[in-house]
């Protein structure tokens, strides 16, 4: 019985459980002039959901900028390549796991992890570093702790064991992901530039091969999942999340490496979301070539799987290739030798059409082109995003800068992450230079005398809903800024955008003012786009996440023995706020201080003036590449208060600081105004170095203030209750742990 | 010294290890897979380094204990050549019997990367002798399954005769190992196990050298 559920009837019923609109359906039919049946079905909402297809996204992702003097391979391949010199390149992208991480936190997570790496190392790069942004509920949510310690188990299991260094990444929480948290996982690796592999299949004839694990039914409409809204049944769901193998994937790492080196590869396409049919009509299509799979040929680990589940199968460490025939046995000896399966499941045809066979029996023949190039492209309706009014001037509410200082310190936002990121392996490898804890990781690059790489993921989504065009730009902003503060010129960025319901005209503002301020950042600081994913539908029962556009971005230091941290170096040193407006702070609005210790959530997200922003970055730079500095720490959350406390806790060394009189302490200390640094310099207060770097400042058009002085057992901000290092540290190292362990909430 | 590094699949410090023993002796190791018939026949240190053997399926270091190329490491270790087994390395060398006791899941139940301190109990040895007998130094840690244990009998001879090689010190035991152990010797001296990870803390880059002197000492001495 060869036929048996592909002569399914195709109701109205059954289409809208693939996710797929009437009108859509419509659109179908009308493509290939009959009706589709049931594995073909399957396959086109595997094409056209919104994950695959970016059907909501599209048009406005044109419009960000993609390409630059080093870029090798802007976005629409597996990861962007940007070149670093000495014909080498750096392979990064960041993507999404956000709805598999809420149904099974260890899977979603690990398997996020697993996607990631693979989507690097398909271009012939080998890792070197990941990161993870990571944003959860409510500390007081009931699921919280599970999830957090759910996901961030999965992420290190599956990365430790792969053997890649988390250097980085972000942990938030708010409510707003309570019913919808966000696991966003970056990798990069390195490569040459001439040993670059691509997903565009050549030639006619040619054997495609299976590699990698076997398949079977973990997963099966996993991409469709990913692209609705949770509701109360998202319990049923758990049989769509995949299960990962850290150890397939890490022989399977060395396995395409190994064989890339043979010359054997035409062309590569990972199976990520939608598996088999993904890979495959990506491969075919790309190249101009019809792609004939017979699925008797794919290895499978369970017994009677259709042709529906073989297509739409998401179990992981699977891998496609278009292979010279002549090298089918060296290729085969290199799989074996890593015992991983290794079949010729189809082949390349010139006729455009993407064939499957079972049994015998054509169970699907649709063109393979308007597969992937006619999905439904939406110019969907948005509204003009309502930003808060300012504050009120002189709506400043008080608190003591020492406590209030003690409290931001301990608070859920601000607090060390080292319960996360000691689980995670950050130094395998033997190059991690800067692990988590800093503005960004560093690694330097093997096989090179002084160079080295940072990574910063980045984005304040409290921002980003007062107001998505300013918290756009401040994602960039910030990433480009944590990549300069170590001294590394920012090469280029990878995006993540994760956002509610596209279909509510409200939410596609969002996404549409975001992208516009993504997009400008990126144009004003030189830092393209290169690769990157969208993740919408991120909603639960009816309520939207708050717009998280993250930000992963990749920095080159020529020499890595000139790179900044943010531990002060020593006692008496100058320190000085560098890009601070003559008030040094100002801008209270959405700031962790209202938020946090007054429960106040207005006022509006705080200006990116992107021209102060470039020449700010650029002059700090400068001052780390020519040894001057000796520390460096950008301003974020908490503002210059919470600043100079992580550069002291990094450190154990306190510090001096003189306030600015007539000034209202709290805007000086907690303000969040954009395109500051702290920076220390080991110069006579008095001395002419001192004066020159102050004359280099303005010609620069920056402002550099020497705000005080490190040193001492306490840190004191001005007029305000000296607080011990030892306290700050205790306070931040205090909240993770406990909160983990139940005390706190 | 000639070093040979074997290589089971999920093995992921292999190329760490093979950076410490290149950048210290100058020399690059033998890169043994775990399919080859056998050992070089002139080689005076094996090691086998960290990371997830087949995937810590089972157990950690079962299945990689129980290949064939264990028996040849066997026979070396009976002639007296030197074997030295990191993280991973330490799990399979338990598993395969060269050394005594269990390494299990650490007592906070989670992965841990961190660095802690080490103190040298036995600096009268080949593989400790670049540090004085006392000395506390910097290391990093990276795994889930360390907390060593033995019975009280096992622990008591291992502690007799000098086969305690580091004690995790001043408070910075990262998984509830038993007297903060952290490497063990077998009764000749030539087979070490350690958790930590000195191939991590040898050169500028790391943020000290703390680990070199394992490698100048073992590699030094015979060469």
């Amino acid at each position: 019985m060869t036929s048996y559920q592909n002569n399914i009837a195709i109701t109205p019923q059954l289409v809208a459980d693939h996710g797929l609109k009437p009108d859509e359906f419509d659109k179908i039919v009308a493509l290939i002039g009959r009706q589709p049946t049931y594995t073909e079905l399957g396959i086109f909402s595997a094409m056209w959901n919104e994950h695959c297809s970016y059907k909501s996204s599209k048009k406005w992702l044109k419009t960000l900028p993609t390409s630059g003097p080093r870029v090798i391979q802007g976005p629409g391949e597996n990861a962007g390549v940007v070149d670093i010199g000495d014909g080498q390149a750096v392979v990064f992208k960041m993507e999404s796991h956000n709805h598999p991480s809420y149904i099974e936190p260890y899977q979603g997570a690990a398997t996020g992890v697993g996607g990631i790496l693979r989507d690097v190392f398909t271009m012939g790069a080998r890792p070197v570093a990941a990161m993870n942004a990571l944003r959860f509920g409510s500390p007081d949510h009931e699921k919280t702790r599970h999830l957090v310690s759910g996901v961030v188990a999965g992420v290190g299991g599956y990365g430790n064991a792969f053997g890649v260094p988390t250097v980085g990444g972000e942990v938030e929480f708010d409510e707003r992901y309570n019913g919808n948290i966000l696991v966003n996982a970056f990798a990069a690796g390195l490569a040459d530039t001439d040993k670059i592999f691509y997903s565009e299949a050549k030639g006619v004839g040619l054997p495609v091969v299976y590699l990698g694990a076997k398949t079977g039914r973990d997963g099966v409409g996993g991409a469709t999942m990913a692209s609705a809204e949770f509701g109360d049944d998202i319990e049923e769901k758990r049989p769509t999340v995949q299960v990962g193998d850290p150890f397939t994937e890490k022989r399977l790492l060395e396995a395409c490496l190994e064989l890339m080196q043979t010359g054997a590869v035409i062309a590569i396409q990972d199976m990520g979301a939608a598996g088999l049919t993904c890979s495959a009509v990506e491969m075919g299509a790309k190249g101009d070539l019809g792609i004939e799979l017979d699925l008797d040929k794919v290895p499978v680990r369970e017994v009677q799987m259709t042709p529906y589940e073989m297509m739409l199968s998401e179990s992981q460490e699977r891998m496609l290739m278009v292979l010279h025939p002549e090298k089918e046995a060296v290729a085969r000896a290199v799989f074996e030798k890593w015992e991983l399966d290794f079949a010729t499941v189809g082949k390349t045809t010139d006729d455009l059409r993407f064939r499957v066979m079972w049994q015998g029996a054509e169970v699907a023949n649709l063109p393979i082109k308007e597969l992937g190039d006619e999905a439904p492209e939406y110019d969907r309706p948005w509204t003009e995003p309502k930003t808060p009014a300012p504050l009120a001037s002189g709506d400043v509410p008080q608190m003591g800068v020492a406590d209030a200082l003690l409290k931001l310190m301990g608070s859920h936002q601000i607090a060390s992450r080292r319960w996360v990121y000691e689980q995670y392996d950050t130094l395998i490898q033997g190059n991690s230079l800067q692990r988590p804890g800093g503005d960004a990781g560093v690694i330097r690059v093997e096989g090179h005398t002084s160079k080295a790489l940072a990574f910063s993921s980045d984005v304040t989504p409290r921002y980003c809903e007062a107001d998505p065009y300013e918290g756009g730009k401040q994602a960039v902003a910030e990433c480009w800024r944590n990549l300069t503060a170590t001294g590394a010129e920012p090469l280029a960025a990878t995006d993540n955008l994760n956002f509610g319901n596209p279909e509510r005209p409200e939410i596609m503002g969002q996404l549409v003012h975001a992208i516009k301020g993504i997009g400008e950042a990126c144009t004003a600081l030189d830092f393209p786009i290169v690769s990157g994913n969208v993740s919408l539908y991120n909603e639960t029962n009816g309520r939207g996440i708050l717009p998280t556009p993250t930000i992963g971005g990749v920095g080159l230091l020529p020499d890595w023995n000139k790179m900044a941290r943010i531990g002060f170096a020593g006692a008496d040193q100058v320190i000085l706020l560098v890009g601070a407006p003559a008030s040094r702070g100002t801008h209270l609005g959405q700031s962790v201080y209202l938020r946090d210790l007054f429960g106040r959530k207005d006022g509006p997200a705080p200006h990116v003036d992107l021209a102060h922003e470039k020449r700010t970055g650029d002059f700090v730079r400068n001052l780390i590449r020519s040894g001057v500095a000796t520390a460096c720490h950008d301003l974020s959350d908490g503002g210059l208060a919470v600043g100079l406390a992580e550069m002291a806790v990094a450190s154990g060394i306190g510090a001096t600081i003189t306030d600015l009189e007539d000034q209202n302490p709290i805007l000086q200390y907690f303000g969040e105004d954009q395109g500051r640094y702290l920076v220390t310099v080991d110069l006579d207060p008095q001395g002419e170095a001192l004066a020159a770097l102050w004359r280099d400042a303005e010609a620069a058009g920056v402002f550099a203030p020497w705000i005080g002085t490190t040193g001492g057992p306490d840190l004191v901000l001005g007029a305000a209750r000296p607080v011990p290092v030892a306290a700050l540290k205790a306070a931040h190292e205090g909240w993770f742990p406990s909160y983990m362990d139940g005390v706190a909430a | 010294m000639k070093s040979a590094v074997i290589v089971f699949p999920g093995l992921n410090r292999d190329r760490d290890m093979i950076a410490a023993l290149t950048k210290v002796s100058g020399t690059a190791p033998t890169t043994v897979w775990h399919q080859d018939a056998d050992l070089p026949d002139d080689v005076d240190l094996i090691v086998i380094p960290g990371g997830f053997s087949y995937g810590d399926y089972l157990r950690c270091g079962a299945i990689a204990a129980r290949s064939p190329i264990m028996d040849k490491v066997r026979e070396r270790a009976a002639r007296g050549v030197k074997v030295l087994g990191v993280c991973n390395g330490f799990q399979i060398l338990i598993e395969a019997g060269l050394l005594p006791g269990a390494l299990m899941r650490n007592m906070s139940l989670k992965f841990v990367c961190r660095e802690v301190k080490l103190e040298v109990v036995n600096a009268d040895t080949a593989f400790t002798r670049g540090y004085s007998q006392g000395q506390v130094f910097r290391c990093p840690v990276a795994h889930h399954d360390g907390n060593y244990f033995a019975d009280a009998e096992t622990i008591a001879r291992l502690e007799g005769n000098g086969q305690v090689a580091f004690r995790y010190a001043e408070g910075t035991n990262p998984n509830g190992s038993i007297n903060d152990i952290a490497g063990i010797f077998n009764e000749q001296k030539n087979v070490l196990g350690l958790m930590p990870h000195p191939e991590n803390l040898i050169e500028a880059a790391h943020g000290g050298d703390d680990g070199r002197a394992l490698f100048s000492g073992l590699l030094g001495q015979a060469a």
